[in-house]
């Protein structure tokens, strides 16, 4: 039967892998090779590198990164981050990249979903989704929670409902949904499990948990309670805290199918 | 000096299994090519595929590969890897049914849909479409390329639609989701594989090694 996935998050910026602290206070955490190589060593089920260079002028320089990256491993590599036409589709998955990640550019125009879905086929279409809670107004604090969707690396909210919109791009084409909890990314808190299990509840395609792991059981969580299929981490690996392999092993005897 | 010929039809990823065949090739050659007469003279064929059958059966067609692969498929070994597996099949139900090459008897079909939103079964696993991930193979009955895979060996899969071969004696390997499906078929010097041997680290190289040092025989 199909395992959980454990997949390191990279971000990359200008060819370094670094890590923020809700989306800011960006420090170097390695070489996207040598990291990436670690990561295939101890078992981790795909990569994804998330692309946060604010120049659209390093563009050859992620490429280049994807290109070293793909030849020197054999497990899946998603790659996001500025993805807005079909021929950025179509470059990264030439360098090398076997998922691309859409977020941005979805939101300011959904059917370039629907466009990359039908040319390059679903399975390699990821959409991210950066979603923060919407705070309940005091009157009803009682009222079932709410996540609006933000775009632009999480610095602009699109107003739209995440639940809503993750059918949606599930309609387009979605083969697979990265949902980041943008209250929770970098605070080593925990997923925002109420969020995983509201959106893998209401689309087909898996889900992939992201923003907030600082425990080996906040990745259990992302699984037992979130209902995802895979879970998304980067500062516990990049500091060290855990192997990858350590943190399967945790989730093996936590009851979790996973590859070893 | 022995070629393999890997088909270039325009749909998708060639970079990566490319790649994985030169690593594992020892001195023969690795050709990228969608010219029918030179890829017919190649030793070895590799039909990859991602994407729509449609999409990828029409290209084949108008590139004129899909009379090509036929006539290569007479003698040659020939490997069929995710969408290039299950065209190797009469047919698909993919993009409301599509005729494929026939060289196995037998249908590709969709995984069973989800529960309905209307039943959300909030404690229990849904089935997510597509199968995305490492799953385990068993190997059903012996063949060349399992030389050296431990059975049950993980591969990563990405599909939504599965084939299944009308002659058990065509399944290589079944993997489960939930019920069992055909992971790898082969028949005589044809073999397919519906998981990403490219993507499968060491077990998937060593598949691709066993292939391109396979004459075909002993199937």
């Amino acid at each position: 039967m199909l395992a959980k996935r454990v997949i390191p998050c990279l971000d990359i910026d200008a060819g370094r892998v670094v890590k923020g602290v809700k989306f800011e206070q960006l420090r170097d955490a390695g070489d996207p090779v040598e990291v990436a190589r670690r990561y295939d060593l101890q078992g981790a089920d795909e990569l994804v590198f998330l692309d946060i260079t604010a120049s659209a002028d390093d563009r050859p320089t992620l490429f280049r990164t994807v290109e070293q990256v793909a030849r020197e491993i054999y497990i899946p590599l998603t790659v996001g981050g500025g993805v807005r036409t079909s021929a950025d589709v179509r470059a990264l998955l030439s360098a090398g990249a076997d998922k691309v990640s859409i977020n941005t550019a979805a939101v300011l125009n959904p059917d370039f979903v629907h466009e990359a879905a039908e040319r390059f086929g679903v399975q390699c279409i990821v959409v991210a989704i950066d979603a923060k809670r919407v705070k309940p107004r005091k009157k009803d604090a009682d009222e079932a929670p709410r996540w609006q969707v933000f775009t632009h690396g999480g610095r602009k909210s699109s107003g739209l409902d995440a639940i809503e919109w993750a059918r949606t791009m599930v309609e387009k084409g979605a083969g697979e949904l990265l949902v980041t909890s943008m209250d929770r990314d970098g605070t080593k808190a925990g997923y925002d499990v109420e969020l995983l299990r509201a959106i893998s509840d209401a689309v087909p395609v898996p889900v992939v948990a992201s923003g907030g792991v600082g425990t080996l059981e906040h990745l259990e969580q992302g699984f037992s309670e979130g209902g995802a299929d895979a879970v998304l981490a980067a500062s516990i690996f990049h500091n060290g805290t855990y192997t990858v392999g350590q943190a399967k092993q945790f989730l093996a005897e936590r009851g979790i199918r996973v590859r070893l | 000096m022995e070629t393999i010929g890997v088909i270039d039809y325009g749909m998708g990823n060639l970079h990566s299994l490319a790649k994985s065949l030169e690593r594992v090739a020892g001195n023969q050659r690795i050709f990228v090519s969608y010219d029918t007469k030179a890829l017919l003279e190649c030793d070895r064929l590799v039909l990859p595929g991602v994407g729509g059958v449609r999409a990828c059966m029409d290209e084949l067609r108008r590139l004129e590969l899909d009379q090509m692969v036929l006539e290569a498929a007479r003698k040659r070994p020939l490997l069929g890897v995710c969408l290039g597996m299950q065209v190797l099949l009469e047919r698909s139900d993919e993009n409301g049914g599509v005729n494929a090459l026939g060289l196995i008897p037998g249908s590709v079909v969709r995984f069973p849909d989800p529960a309905p939103e209307t039943e959300p079964e909030l404690h229990h696993e849904r089935l997510k479409v597509p199968h995305m991930g490492w799953n385990q193979v068993r190997q059903t009955r012996p063949h060349p390329v399992w030389a050296g895979v431990p059975d049950n060996s993980w591969f990563y899969f990405v599909h939504s639609y599965h084939a299944a071969p009308q002659n058990p004696a065509h399944i290589l390997g079944t993997a489960d989701y939930p019920q069992p499906f055909a992971a790898a078929v082969a028949r005589d010097n044809i073999v397919g594989f519906q998981f990403h041997p490219e993507k499968s680290q060491d077990v998937g190289l060593k598949l691709l090694a066993n292939f391109v040092n396979w004459n075909g025989e002993g199937a």
